[in-house]
């Protein structure tokens, strides 16, 4: 296997967008990332784009090819996949680059994620996103995303005493980094208050322990490393890749409070990167609801079961803290355009890395990714560093 | 969901039918036709549960969609049934009534409806025992 | 003898009092729950209709008793609240109770007596040999326009009997029936609510058949009312029934165990059989039970019952599904608002 790194990064402002197309959506990232890496759309060998839904988001399928053609590249006749893994859809997209160029199948690739979400209502969002979990036996029950990560939530307070205040701690933190992110779709800090008054929307969490509702693309483009310096000064080197799979449905876990995919993915990517816990700068983890970042802390391995509440309220997992999580302000602040997200966590840790995140900065050399598609049924980790 | 796949099911969901791996054991429900812990190893046989369990987490849904919309709010919980296999449903009680550990019993109900003019989905859900 | 082997009923927990109906139409409600001789009734949740109820009513006769759901050759649901127009709620209940495939099902209207109608038919099938055991169930989720009279008793709930002549716990001595056409009471295809005819549903219908077809029961038993132990008629309210028995000559003794309506309202096709229901909740070996029904439309079936040794053998245990008592005290009020709720009389875009 080669060694691989990424030569240049492009994400679009997070939010609703009423003015932007699925396509459009896609082609401005492209755009920025090709601009980034400062090479042409000839130079392209191979396209992923991760995609969680266009079928019933904009009743397209066939992404793909659509987006080779939009992106200009069909007149090359340029292989371009979709792939799908729910939430998980980018992480698993740029893991699919990632081995097209290590493979040395392909040299450049674009790994790319996209979801335009606002062109239908919210009680359409609601079940598109529900088809996440298990149609036929969660979803004839009436589970809706956040009534699942509701019940992790139940299960995670009653065993080992997380508090409200606690939970919603993740949610300050949260917008208070994304504050400083202009591609975040709220750059608003927020208060305990704020998360503790908001609407019950699945006891027991609240609207403000939820993701939004968001259109978005991100985009970032692969090279082997060895070419890396044609592109850019600071590529950044791809250092270790792990996904794992766990049951569809959440009443099918062991441990509820556990995602074992995250354990698994995680491992591997440690495994493979050949590095600590200790020597990870930041994390950007999944933070769907903000009971899923306190899960994700644990199961990446950063503390033990049960203390993440704690890590989070102590200020540890804020910028400047200990193990800092999501300084782009995680999916609770950036939005989550779900095919898109696992692909703008690469997108930050790369501006990271390079030194470029400016305002939220944090002084490291390595730092890590983590997307979870429906409720743990699939994740994706990637571990990068300075090359 | 469609006549043909609701039908398909129909038995399982109306009379709590799953399986059951004869040689280690365990219990499905939802069924599976495959034993992951015996794969190819393991027989599978239907098993019709007793519809008895505990509640082994829950929620509260505010806010939903469709069939669920004139139901809200409600309790969702991951229910253990007796056998030991786990699943995910409506429990029909007072929102406050319901904690970790409640004993639950089965009951027929609606599960929902192809709009005023399609077919009706009938099937499990769970009551306080 | 034919007779009944076990019987279910099942009541929804929902009550809404008459008094807070007539709160929504200006209306002195405690004169009506007076007049009506009925003070709550009950109403289904939303996730429960016809097949439900009868689903319920039929798990609670099995629960009582070991019948191998194959030897059940038929199923027959008395409803005028079918969830379908066209499909019939029997073959729903008869999978769920894992009597599918070889049976015969259908499903009976026949206003409020659809279900002694099947009751009678089941008879039929076990005496002639064609089936070893037949559901008949009475049931609905009865409806009544908003602020017509029929709204403050139309309620829900049912009641399963298993007709066989393997050791019943009770036997069926004789029925009879009456029937006219009359115009007391309908509902049109296609319309939501029933109408009928005010006062004219009491003498030239109610009355009539339930005395007729009494009147020919006891003549051809050559039993007279004293002989009985219970007896129970349709109960389209608290008053009906009540009058007819003093008409009959039957006493208040006889027929209070099997007056569910005052707590329970009109359930419809699953009245007369909640009210015998409620009766075999508390009879004894030797007890003989007469029963009449009525429909409008019209017609009344009677039945000579008397209930044998087998109710309190090793073969049946009442103590296996909640008496009607229980299934009545177990309850939540709600107010209108719910009510419409509950009813589907708030309308959701599809
Ligand atoms: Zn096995």
């Amino acid at each position: 296997m080669r060694e691989v790194a990424v030569i240049g990064v492009g994400c679009t402002k997070f939010g609703e967008k009423w003015e932007s197309s699925f396509r459009n959506l896609f082609v401005e990232a492209g755009a920025l990332a090709l601009e980034d890496a400062n090479i042409s759309g000839e130079q392209i060998d191979e396209i992923f784009v991760g995609n969680m839904s266009a079928g019933r988001f904009v009743e397209q399928e066939h992404i793909g090819a659509l987006i080779a053609d939009y992106a200009g590249l069909a007149t090359n006749n340029i292989p371009a996949t979709r792939v799908e893994a729910a939430c998980a859809s980018g992480g698993l997209s740029f893991k699919q680059a990632y081995t097209a160029v290590a493979s040395g199948m392909s040299d450049i690739v674009v790994a790319a994620g996209v979801e335009k979400m606002t062109d239908v209502g919210t009680e359409v969002t609601t079940d598109v996103l529900a088809a996440a979990a298990d149609r036929e036996w969660e979803g004839i029950a009436g589970v809706t995303f956040p009534g699942l990560y509701a019940m992790i939530a139940t299960d995670y307070m009653h065993r080992y005493g997380l508090t409200r205040e606690q939970l919603a701690q993740v949610a300050v933190k949260n917008h208070e980094n994304g504050a400083k992110n202009p591609n975040a779709q709220f750059q608003k800090p927020i208060t305990l208050d704020t998360v503790l008054n908001s609407t019950l929307v699945a006891d027991p969490l609240r609207l403000f322990d939820c993701s939004p509702v968001t259109d978005g693309a991100a985009a970032v483009i692969l090279a082997p490393l060895d070419r890396a310096r044609e592109f850019t000064d600071t590529p950044i080197k791809v250092l270790g890749a792990g996904q794992a799979s766990s049951t569809i449905a959440l009443h099918d876990r062991k441990d509820i409070s556990t995602i074992d995919a995250t354990v698994a993915a995680g491992n591997r990517a440690f495994k493979m990167a050949g590095v600590e816990r200790k020597d990870i700068g930041f994390v950007e983890v999944h933070d769907c609801f903000t009971i899923a970042e306190i899960c994700a802390i644990e199961d990446l391995g950063f503390c033990k079961k049960g203390e993440a509440g704690r890590l989070t309220e102590e200020g540890q997992t804020a910028i400047g803290g200990k193990i800092p999580i999501n300084p782009s302000g995680g999916l609770k602040a950036c939005g989550h355009p779900v095919g898109a997200t696992g692909i703008k966590q690469v997108y930050e840790t790369v501006k990271q890395l390079r030194g470029d995140a400016k305002g939220r900065q944090i002084d490291t050399e390595i730092g890590m990714t983590h997307n979870v598609g429906g409720t743990g049924a699939t994740v994706v980790c990637h571990i990068f560093g300075r090359a | 969901m469609s006549v043909a796949r609701f039908w398909r099911k129909q038995q399982n969901r109306y009379n709590l039918i799953g399986t059951h791996c004869t040689t280690c054991g365990k219990y499905f429900y939802p069924p599976r036709a495959f034993c992951p812990d015996c794969r190819r190893d393991g027989k599978i046989v239907e098993h019709q549960f007793k519809g008895t369990g505990k509640v082994v987490t829950y929620s509260i849904i505010r806010s939903s969609s469709g069939n669920f919309k004139l139901l809200t709010p409600y309790v969702l919980a991951i229910i253990e049934l007796d056998e030991g296999s786990r699943l995910t449903s409506h429990i029909i009680c007072e929102i406050d009534k319901v904690y970790i550990g409640m004993p639950v019993k089965r009951v027929f109900r609606k599960l929902g409806e192809e709009g005023s003019s399609g077919a009706i989905h009938y099937g499990t859900k769970f009551v306080p025992a | 003898m034919v007779g009944i082997i076990s019987y279910g009923a099942y009541i929804p927990r929902y009550r809404i009092k008459v008094e807070e109906i007539a709160r929504v139409w200006g209306a002195n409600g405690t004169e009506i729950s007076r007049g009506l001789g009925v003070y709550e009734k009950a109403l289904p949740d939303m996730d429960e209709d016809t097949i439900t109820i009868s689903v319920e009513a039929a798990r609670a006769a099995m629960a009582r008793r070991k019948v191998d759901p194959v030897e059940i050759g038929a199923v027959y649901v008395g409803s005028e609240s079918h969830p379908y127009a066209v499909k019939p709620t029997a073959v729903t209940v008869g999978e769920a109770i894992g009597a599918t495939p070889v049976m015969t099902a259908a499903d009976y209207e026949f206003a409020c007596k659809a279900g002694t109608a099947a009751i009678q038919t089941s008879m039929g099938l076990v005496k002639s040999g064609m089936v070893t055991y037949s559901v008949a169930i009475g049931a609905d989720v009865a409806q009544g326009e908003p602020g017509d009279a029929l709204e403050y008793t139309a309620a829900a709930g049912g009641a399963a009997m298993i007709i066989g002549n393997k050791d019943p716990i009770a036997e069926i001595n004789h029925t009879c029936s009456f029937t006219t056409d009359t115009p007391d009471f309908w509902r049109r295809e296609n319309k939501p609510y029933p109408r009928h005819g005010g006062r004219f549903t009491g003498e030239p219908a109610y009355f009539k058949h339930v005395v007729g077809a009494s009147k020919l029961m006891l003549e051809k038993m050559g039993t007279k009312p004293s002989d009985y132990t219970y007896a129970v008629f349709h109960q389209p309210n608290g008053k009906f029934p009540v009058q007819a028995a003093s008409m009959l000559g039957f006493s208040m003794d006889q027929i209070k165990p099997g007056l569910a309506v005052t707590y329970l309202g009109n359930t419809y096709s699953g009245a007369s059989m909640v009210g015998l229901s409620a009766v075999l909740d508390n009879a004894k070996p030797g007890d003989r039970i007469f029963m009449t029904s009525y429909g409008s439309g019209s017609g009344s079936d009677s039945f000579d019952i008397t209930v044998t040794d087998v109710i309190n053998s090793d073969l049946f245990n009442r103590d296996a599904a909640p008496t009607v008592s229980a299934l009545l005290a177990d309850k939540k009020l709600v107010d209108y608002a719910v009510y419409a709720k509950h009813k589907g009389k708030v309308v959701m875009m599809e």
